[in-house]
C-alpha cells in the first residue's frame, strides 16, 4: 500500500509537467499579443520591445517553458497582463469564493441524492422511484447553463424572490448552489440507486435477514454499508465537475470566483492567468482522483491495489 | 401436416415436440425490438428526426434570413406570449438587432446537428483504431495510449476544450466555416481517448475468448482476426457509448458558444442566440428561452436513445 502510494505520488510529476506543456504550447499558438489589443493605436515597436523584455517574451521558447516551470512550482504565475497584480493574488483572492460554492454544492448535492437514491432502491419501480430518476434525467441531461436561465426565468424575473447576480449574502447563493449541485447530484443518485439494487441482492443481505435480523439493521448496516463503496469513487469526478461547472455558473450568476476569472482572462487573453488557473484546476483535479483511489483501496478490502 | 413441410426444419421439429415457437430473430434483431418497444427511446427518434430535416432543409423552411437584420422589427415577443409587442411577420419574435428567432432556430439545428455527428465520427475511426490495436498488440503502443488517457484524464473535459478553442479560435485553422472545424478537431481530441480505452478493454477481454484461440489456431491473420470476429463482438459498448458522445459534442458546441469562444457570430447557434439575448434578458427572456428550449429537447431526445440503446443491446448493463 505504501509502495503503491508512493508510486501513485510520483506519477503525479510527469502528468502535470505534460498538463503544463500542453498549456503552455497552446498559449504560444494563439496568434496575437496582448498588448495589440486596440488596432488603431498601435503602440510603439520599442515599448513592445520593451514591454516584451519585461515579461520575458522574447527569450527561446524552452527557455521561457523552463522557467514557467520553475516558477509555476513556487505557485508564481507572474502578474497579470491586464490588472497588473500578482497572479497568484488574483486566484487567491477568488479560490475561497470559488470553494465555498463548490463545497455548499457537493453537500447539497450528497443530500439531495443520498436519500433519493437509497429510497428508490428500497422502492424499486414506485412513484418516488420513477420522480428520482425523471429528476436525474433531467439533471445530468440538461445543461447547467439552461437550467440557470429557466431558474433565474422563474425565480428572479417572474417571482423576484431571488437576486439575479451578485454575491454576497445567502440569497446570492441560493440559485448558484442548486444550479451546480445538480448534474453531481443526478450522478450520484443514479449510482447510489443502482449500487444499492445490487447490495440488496447479495448473498449475505440473504444471510443477514434469514438469521432474523431486522430490517433496519440490514439495510444499514449490510446494504448501505458495502453500496457506498462504488459511491465514494464518483467524488473524483464530481470535484471535476464542479470545477468545470464553476466557469458557467460563475459567469451567469456574476459570482466574483477563478471560474468567472478564467472565462474573463480567455476573452482577454491573459495568458498568466489562463495557465495559472489551468494548473491549479488540473492539480486538484489528480489529488481528488489519487485520494479517490487511495481511499478506495481503505474501504473495500476486496480491492488490492498497487497491482 | 402439410403446412409443416413449407416451415424450417428447426420450426417443424418444434411444432413436432408441440413447442410454443416464435419467429427466430438475431442478437441485433433482438435489439431492435426491445429498442421499439421502448417509448422514450422512440420519442427521442422521432425528435431527432425532425431535428435532422429542419437542419437539412433549413433554407428551405426558414421564412427569413438568419442573419438579416430588420432593425425596425426589433424585439418583437413571439405570438403565444400575449404582449402588445408580438408581430405576426415573426412568430417566434425577434431579436434585439431584429433577426427572425424562427429562422435563427432552424438554422442552429444544422450546426447542432453536424457538430453532434462529424466530431463522433471521427471519434469512433479514430478510437477504434487506437483501441483495437492497442489491445490486440499490447507493447509500447498500449503503454503511450494508457500513459497518454492520463495525461487527457487530468484534464476535465471543457478546461481541455476551452484552452484549445480560446488559444486557437483566432488562427487561420479557427476561421475554417466559422471555427466549425476547429471544434470538430477539438471535441474528436478530447473524447477519442476514452473510446480507445473502452475498445482496448473489450479487446482485452475478448482476445482470451475460444473463439478467437480457435481463429488462430486455423491460421486466420491477425487483420482479419481484428475485422471479423473481435470488432463485430467489441460494438455493442461502442454504440452506446457514442450514442452519448453525440450529445456531449452537442453541449459541448452549445457551452463554448454560450460563454463566446465556441462558434464565430453571425453563424446562428442555439448557444450563440443565449449568449446574445442574454443581454435583453431583462427586457425579454425569450431570445434566451426559445433557444434554451430547443437545445434541452435535443439533449434529452439523444439521452433517451443512448439509454434506450444500451438497455436493448445489453440488458445487464442497465442501471
Amino acid at each position: 500500500m505504501l509502495k503503491y502510494t508512493i508510486r501513485r505520488l510520483l506519477l503525479l510529476i510527469p502528468t502535470m509537467f505534460f498538463v503544463a506543456l500542453i498549456t503552455f504550447s497552446l498559449a504560444h499558438a494563439a496568434p496575437g499579443s496582448p498588448f495589440d489589443r486596440n488596432p488603431n493605436r498601435p503602440l510603439p515597436q520599442e515599448t513592445i520591445d520593451r514591454l516584451n523584455r519585461l515579461y520575458g517574451v522574447d527569450k527561446p521558447m524552452y527557455e521561457q517553458f523552463a522557467l514557467f516551470l520553475g516558477n509555476a512550482v513556487r505557485f508564481d504565475f507572474g502578474s497579470s497582463l491586464v490588472k497588473n497584480r500578482a497572479v497568484s493574488d488574483i486566484i487567491g483572492d477568488g479560490f475561497p469564493v470559488t470553494a465555498q460554492l463548490g463545497i455548499q454544492a457537493l453537500l447539497l448535492a450528497l443530500a439531495l441524492s443520498l436519500p433519493l437514491g437509497i429510497i428508490s432502491a428500497l422502492r424499486q419501480n414506485s412513484y418516488v422511484d420513477y420522480g428520482s430518476l425523471f429528476f436525474a434525467t433531467i439533471g445530468y441531461t440538461i445543461p447547467s447553463f439552461v437550467i440557470a436561465i429557466f431558474l433565474i426565468y422563474i425565480f428572479a424575473v417572474n417571482l423576484r424572490m431571488l437576486p439575479v447576480v451578485g454575491w454576497g449574502d445567502l440569497r446570492h447563493m441560493i440559485l448558484p448552489t442548486v444550479v451546480l449541485a445538480l448534474a453531481p447530484a443526478a450522478v450520484l443518485m443514479r449510482l447510489t440507486r443502482a449500487s444499492m439494487l445490487e447490495a440488496i441482492r447479495q448473498d449475505y443481505v440473504r444471510t443477514a435477514r434469514s438469521k432474523g435480523l431486522r430490517e433496519q439493521v440490514v439495510v444499514v448496516g449490510h446494504v448501505l454499508k458495502n453500496a457506498m463503496i462504488p459511491v465514494a469513487t464518483v467524488i473524483g469526478p464530481a470535484t471535476a465537475g464542479l470545477i468545470t461547472g464553476s466557469f458557467i455558473i460563475e459567469t451567469i450568476f456574476s459570482v466574483p470566483g477563478i471560474g468567472r476569472l478564467f472565462v474573463t482572462s480567455i476573452n482577454q487573453r491573459d495568458y498568466p492567468i489562463i495557465m495559472g488557473t489551468t494548473l491549479l484546476y488540473a492539480f486538484l483535479i489528480v489529488l481528488a482522483n489519487l485520494t479517490v483511489d487511495l481511499v478506495y483501496g481503505m474501504l473495500d478490502p476486496r480491492i488490492k491495489v498497487g497491482k | 401436416m402439410t403446412t409443416t413441410t413449407a416451415m424450417p426444419t428447426s420450426q417443424r421439429r418444434a411444432a413436432e415436440l408441440n413447442v410454443i415457437t416464435r419467429k427466430q430473430r438475431s442478437l441485433w434483431g433482438d435489439a431492435l425490438h426491445r429498442l421499439r418497444r421502448n417509448k422514450a427511446a422512440m420519442f427521442g427518434v422521432v425528435m431527432i428526426a425532425i431535428a435532422a430535416v429542419l437542419a437539412i432543409f433549413a433554407p428551405m423552411i426558414a421564412p427569413y434570413d438568419p442573419i438579416q437584420q430588420h432593425t425596425a422589427d426589433s424585439l418583437a415577443d413571439p405570438f403565444f406570449s400575449n404582449s402588445q409587442y408580438s408581430n405576426p411577420a415573426y412568430p417566434l419574435g425577434s431579436d434585439q438587432l431584429g433577426r427572425d428567432i424562427l429562422s435563427r432556430l432552424i438554422w442552429s439545428s444544422r450546426v447542432s446537428m453536424v457538430v453532434g455527428f462529424v466530431p463522433t465520427a471521427l471519434i469512433f475511426i479514430v478510437g477504434i483504431t487506437v483501441g483495437m490495436l492497442s489491445g490486440f498488440h499490447g507493447g509500447r503502443v498500449d503503454n503511450l495510449l494508457m500513459r497518454f488517457t492520463d495525461i487527457i484524464y487530468a484534464f476535465p473535459d471543457l478546461l481541455f476544450l476551452i484552452i484549445i478553442m480560446a488559444n486557437l479560435r483566432n488562427t487561420p485553422a479557427g476561421d475554417l466555416m466559422g471555427g466549425l472545424v476547429l471544434m470538430f478537431v477539438a471535441i474528436a481530441i478530447v473524447n477519442w481517448v476514452g473510446l480507445a480505452r473502452l475498445v482496448r478493454g473489450q479487446v482485452l477481454s475478448l482476445k482470451e475468448k475460444e473463439f478467437i484461440e480457435a481463429a488462430r489456431a486455423v491460421g486466420v491473420k491477425p487483420g482479419r482476426i481484428m475485422a471479423k470476429h473481435l470488432f463485430p463482438n467489441a460494438l455493442a459498448p461502442v454504440i452506446v457509448s457514442m450514442a452519448f458522445a453525440i450529445p456531449s459534442a452537442i453541449l459541448a458546441e452549445a457551452t463554448l458558444s454560450f460563454i463566446g469562444i465556441g462558434i464565430k457570430p453571425p453563424t446562428p447557434t442555439w448557444g450563440v442566440m443565449i449568449n446574445e439575448g442574454f443581454v435583453v434578458f431583462s427586457a425579454t427572456p425569450w431570445p434566451v428561452i426559445l433557444p434554451a428550449l430547443c437545445i434541452s429537447i435535443v439533449m434529452l431526445s439523444f439521452t433517451f436513445v443512448g439509454d434506450g440503446l444500451r438497455d436493448a443491446l445489453d440488458p445487464r448493463m442497465k442501471i
